[in-house]
């Protein structure tokens, strides 16, 4: 169930991918627009909603989303500067165009939008918090907009919490020479449905990281778009998301290496248990003709820790020019190893603690990448939550360790 | 004194064919403080022995008794058995990616002693140990069993028998792979658990090459799933001259 391809010396062919099916055409024939019209109301059979729930999501297919379902608290550090402005704000929409259904109706819904500047030059002494709150399930629109201006640094983290039905835009613009990281953690109550795009658009030596940690929530589907737009461009793109027992947990990512010398680094890990349990990722790369020098490697690693759990893992990879300087990615789902559990349990681990080494080990080098020790606490505390209800799934019972003999 | 008794082991593999026996009527007495080691050509059934006996759910145990002092080890989990005093060096230790040796035997040592290990005196011992097994202390930092070399793998599950103290310890083929160096040095491990602690060991060998070094009190000749014959070191002496070909009336040999 491994599957390891290295592009580093591959010469261009034009489309060129190896996903499980192939897509329709290139990355770069696919339509972006801002209007509703051009992008109509998928049937579920299209590319890029073949593996959704499309039913679930139909609420955020429609054109007349409100903007009552979730509440937006913003707790930002000194140097930030925080704004809610109207939707004919000039600097909304200026990180690429909507992509899908959802992103397009989020577009045009939305009333107001909600924008985090980090002013040319400043450094952020502390992490600034936006947190979306569902307090109702009337299908919603958001928007949020992150500027990193030339040479600032920051951390923005994105929570969502609560109920909701939620169309969501999180545009991130990376202006020359800014490091920016923004986070954003889906960890809805039950019930919850979220589609969000996310567009990012990055300057000279900009560098973004960008996380996306998924654990609650019926549906959420995040699809996450990075463009370079000048030379020495980074981007980081690292994702983690624990799905359970019916959840659809789904991370389509487009990485658009449109201009020469940038890296892109896309670490996505996932762990899936009981049945119904679904995750998607999908992984596009497209590097441009004349997009020379560029660096790009993408992996995706899923861990089924139970029976009836799904994970489909889909990377794509198009080079238009020969002139790169590595790309390659990986994909590898694995099921939890009895061998391991036999191992672990030889020595006296009992399995529940067994089985936390393993998914704690699993994780822990991603954990550690996102760099943001506040949000890596919370992770942890959340795996762990998550491996409780892990035991349940297996033995049927409640999460309670037997009495050592 | 406590004793490692099993009686009459009777053990399958399922396959697709329908459970398989190959444990036909193993008998084997073991007390603390002696070393038995088990001989016997491929396919005899040793290591299955060392599996069933840790609890490896691939067997099962069809009829027969296994206790250990007294207590029914058939009924206990695999962790209750490792708590109950035995201990398995496994013969392909496995990868365990993201678990630090270091974090693993803490959380080994927790579960069977009951209570976390005194922090400072652990890490003595835990260095100690592995400065005995002429292993790197970077070694403590790397993933369980991750890109270790098949020595290292060996060296590891032999600093597990140190530091654990089990009162049982089953070597499955703790020889195989190993160039001599390392084959003395996990040798020099093994005597030292023995000298140190009343450990009653069962040694695992297709060869007789380790029995140089560790000096079993008697030796089993292991054919078709039960013991053939049984004797003191002499028996090991003579299975190197004459090989397995009297038990098994095939070509094999038993090499030194």
């Amino acid at each position: 169930m491994t599957l390891t391809t290295d592009h580093s010396r591959a010469v261009a062919d034009g489309a060129h991918s190896h996903g499980a099916v192939k897509p329709q055409g290139s990355r770069a024939e696919r339509l972006t627009s801002f209007s509703l019209e051009d992008i109509p109301v998928p049937n579920g059979r299209e590319e890029e909603w073949r593996f959704s729930p499309a039913d679930r999501l139909q609420p955020l297919f429609q054109a007349d989303l409100g903007s009552s379902g979730v509440t937006v608290q913003v707790t930002a550090a000194p140097e930030v500067k925080v704004e809610t402005v109207a939707r004919d704000d000039a600097r909304l929409g200026t990180a690429g165009k909507p992509g899908d259904r959802t992103a397009v109706t989020a577009w045009n819904a939305f009333e107001q939008a909600t924008v985090v500047t980090i002013p040319a030059e400043a450094v952020a002494s502390d992490v600034t918090s936006v947190r979306l709150e569902g307090v109702s399930t009337d299908a919603t629109a958001a928007h949020v907009l992150v500027r990193a201006e030339r040479h600032s640094e920051a951390v923005v983290v994105i929570d969502h919490n609560g109920v909701g039905s939620l169309a969501e835009t999180v545009e991130i613009v990376v202006e020359d020479g800014a490091h920016l990281t923004v986070v954003s953690v889906q960890d809805w109550a039950e019930g919850a449905v979220h589609a969000s795009s996310h567009r990012a658009r990055l300057g000279r030596d900009a560098k973004l990281k960008h996380v996306v940690v998924t654990f609650g929530g019926d549906v959420v589907r995040i699809t996450p778009d990075a463009e370079f737009t000048a030379e020495g461009g980074d981007v980081e793109m690292v994702g983690l998301y624990f799905a359970d027992t019916d959840q659809h947990q789904e991370h389509r990512l487009f990485v658009d290496h449109a201009v020469p010398e940038c890296k892109s680094r896309v670490t996505y890990k996932g762990a899936l248990q009981g049945s119904g349990a679904h995750t998607v990722w999908v992984g596009d790369v497209l590097i441009r003709a004349n997009a020379e020098n560029t660096d790009t490697y993408e992996l995706n690693r899923n861990l089924v820790l139970t029976d009836g759990a799904r994970a489909d893992s889909v990377p794509n990879l198009e080079i238009e020019t020969g002139e790169i300087a590595g790309a390659g990615h990986a994909s590898a789902t694995g099921r939890f190893d009895d061998e391991q559990l036999f191992y672990l349990q030889a020595r006296g681990i009992p399995e529940i603690e067994a089985r936390r080494l393993v998914v704690r080990g699993f994780f822990a080098e991603l954990i550690h990448e996102i760099g943001v020790p506040s949000v890596e606490e919370r992770l942890l505390a959340s795996i762990e939550a998550e491996l409780e209800k892990s035991m349940s799934v297996i033995t049927g019972a409640p999460a309670v360790e037997a009495p050592t003999a | 004194m406590p004793t490692l008794e099993i009686r009459d082991l009777h053990v399958s593999v399922e396959t697709k064919e329908g459970p398989k026996p190959i444990l036909r009527g193993v008998d084997l007495t073991i007390a603390s403080g002696e070393t038995h080691a088990i001989m016997g050509p491929n396919g005899s059934g040793k290591s299955t022995l060392a599996s069933a006996l840790a609890g490896h759910p691939k067997y099962t145990v069809t009829s027969g008794t296994v206790t250990l002092d007294g207590e029914n080890l058939l009924e206990m989990t695999v962790d209750q058995r490792a708590r109950a005093g035995l201990f398995l060096a496994m013969q392909y230790p496995v990868e365990v990616t993201g678990v630090s040796v270091a974090n693993f035997l803490r959380t080994a040592k927790t579960a069977i002693d009951g209570t976390a290990p005194a922090l400072r005196t652990w890490g003595k011992e835990v260095k100690g140990a592995m400065e005995n097994l002429r292993m790197d202390p970077a070694f403590a930092e790397r993933s369980v069993n991750e890109g270790f070399s098949g020595g290292e793998k060996k060296r590891h599950e032999i600093l597990q028998m140190e530091l654990f103290k089990p009162r049982f310890a089953i070597l499955d083929e703790t020889d195989s792979g190993l160039d001599v160096d390392a084959l003395r040095i996990v040798s020099e491990g093994v005597n030292r658990a023995k000298d140190n602690t009343d450990i009653g060991i069962l040694l695992i060998t297709h060869y007789t090459r380790i029995l140089r070094y560790i000096k079993p009190d008697f030796v089993h000749v292991f054919v078709d799933g039960k013991i053939a014959e049984e004797g003191g070191s002499e028996l090991a002496d003579r299975l190197e001259e004459e090989g397995y070909d009297k038990y098994v009336g095939a070509n094999t040999t038993v090499s030194a």
